[in-house]
């Protein structure tokens, strides 16, 4: 192809003919190889532009309350409530209602946390979610646990912070290990 | 050569074609924004979640796996107010050659005090800086003020997090309360595609 391009090159109208086996029309570029080479970099171009956005899900929390207002809060339904504490060692602790709570324990993904929440929603309407990720938990640990809630169609969940009832719950299990330690890295 | 000179092939113009395609070729060559190369390796969470970042008036604070803070804003524009802002509040001058080139530079993440030193270098010596992150502790909160001039400058700006994976939460509660001391309380978490059994949920 490179060949005959370099012929054509060279067989200018106005010049003597060294080849004269190949008997040519003057100027005929054959331009398949250049639609070809345009339409790749168009496919490129199309596709590194729609792909290069990334993925985010979207995060709203409530804003601080002022002492007053936080009296006047509307407290949740025990029925409704479910509560997650995530844990070290992608551990997740939870328990439901909030006065007489008993705690139990999963694993992420779809057979686990997922399912869980699967379930409850179907179960009690209106679930209300407090999550309360644990300071040796790890970024991931969260970002799952919103996950498997949006995929489990929970309306509502708050991120909260766990308050000393959950760590007088926790006392004993495998979640409060090196709890310490990891104020600050 | 002989067959092929005897083929009658029909000829198709393709002249318009290739104008065509050109046209759209330079059209998505200059629609296209070019990624920089990061300063902060970030290896952010999977999830299932299918809603894009905005293209423009994004705010990202990363955060590493090490917990260090960087910060990366778009608009040329934005930015050089920013850091006339952010020079006035802090007693740092910055020179005009300094604010163009803030205006084009990838994300950064040292403390204010050492931005010039940061702004000065070239690309690829920035690359191989370790920045230390800009401090983000109760002693000196700049990430705050940060956040603050940057939505005195443009209101309407979004506030995503891109943090690694294994950072610990208790850094990124400090984010997210120093995000809501702003009062920002409608943030974007910046994940990559999970590719996996839709079918197995249950």
């Amino acid at each position: 192809m490179n060949e005959s391009f370099q012929d054509n090159q060279r067989q200018r109208p106005g010049e003597a003919r060294r080849d004269a086996r190949r008997p040519q029309p003057p100027v005929d570029m054959d331009m398949n190889p250049m639609v070809d080479m345009a339409f790749l970099l168009l496919t490129f171009f199309m596709l590194a532009t729609t792909f290069s956005m990334p993925q985010t899900m979207e995060l709203l929390m409530p804003p601080k309350p002022n002492p007053e207002e936080e009296a006047a809060e509307q407290p949740i339904r025990e029925s409704k409530a479910l509560t997650l504490i995530l844990g070290q060692d992608d551990q997740v602790w939870w328990y439901r209602g909030l006065s007489e709570p008993e705690l139990r324990h999963v694993g992420y993904g779809p057979q686990g946390l997922r399912k869980m929440l699967v379930d409850l929603n179907n179960e009690v309407p209106e679930l209300v979610v407090l999550l309360k990720p644990l300071d040796q938990s790890r970024y991931e640990n969260l970002v799952d646990a919103l996950d498997d809630l949006s995929l489990a169609e929970v309306e509502r969940y708050a991120l909260v912070r766990p308050g000393p009832q959950d760590f007088e719950l926790l006392e004993g299990t495998s979640a409060l290990t090196g709890l310490y330690q990891s104020e600050t890295p | 050569m002989n067959r092929v000179a005897q083929f009658k092939s029909p000829r198709l113009d393709m002249n318009p074609m290739v104008d065509m395609s050109f046209l759209l070729v330079t059209f998505f060559m200059l629609t296209t924004t070019f990624k920089l190369p990061q300063p902060l390796l970030v290896d952010t969470p999977l999830s299932s979640a299918t809603v894009k970042l905005p293209e423009r008036d994004v705010l990202i604070l990363s955060v590493g796996d090490d917990g260090r803070v960087f910060m990366d804003l778009d608009g040329k524009f934005t930015r050089q107010r920013l850091l006339d802002r952010m020079g006035e509040r802090y007693g740092v001058h910055f020179s005009r050659e300094e604010r163009e080139a803030f205006g084009i530079m990838t994300g950064y993440g040292v403390p204010i005090e050492q931005l010039s030193t940061l702004i000065a270098m070239s690309q690829e010596e920035r690359q191989l800086l370790h920045q230390p992150g800009i401090p983000m502790d109760s002693a000196q909160n700049q990430v705050a003020e940060w956040l603050t001039q940057a939505r005195l400058v443009n209101p309407g700006l979004r506030i995503a997090i891109r943090a690694d994976r294994d950072v610990p939460y208790s850094r990124i509660s400090g984010l997210i309360n120093t995000l809501l001391d702003q009062n920002i309380t409608r943030f974007n978490l910046i994940t990559e595609q999970r590719i996996e059994e839709i079918s197995a949920a249950p």
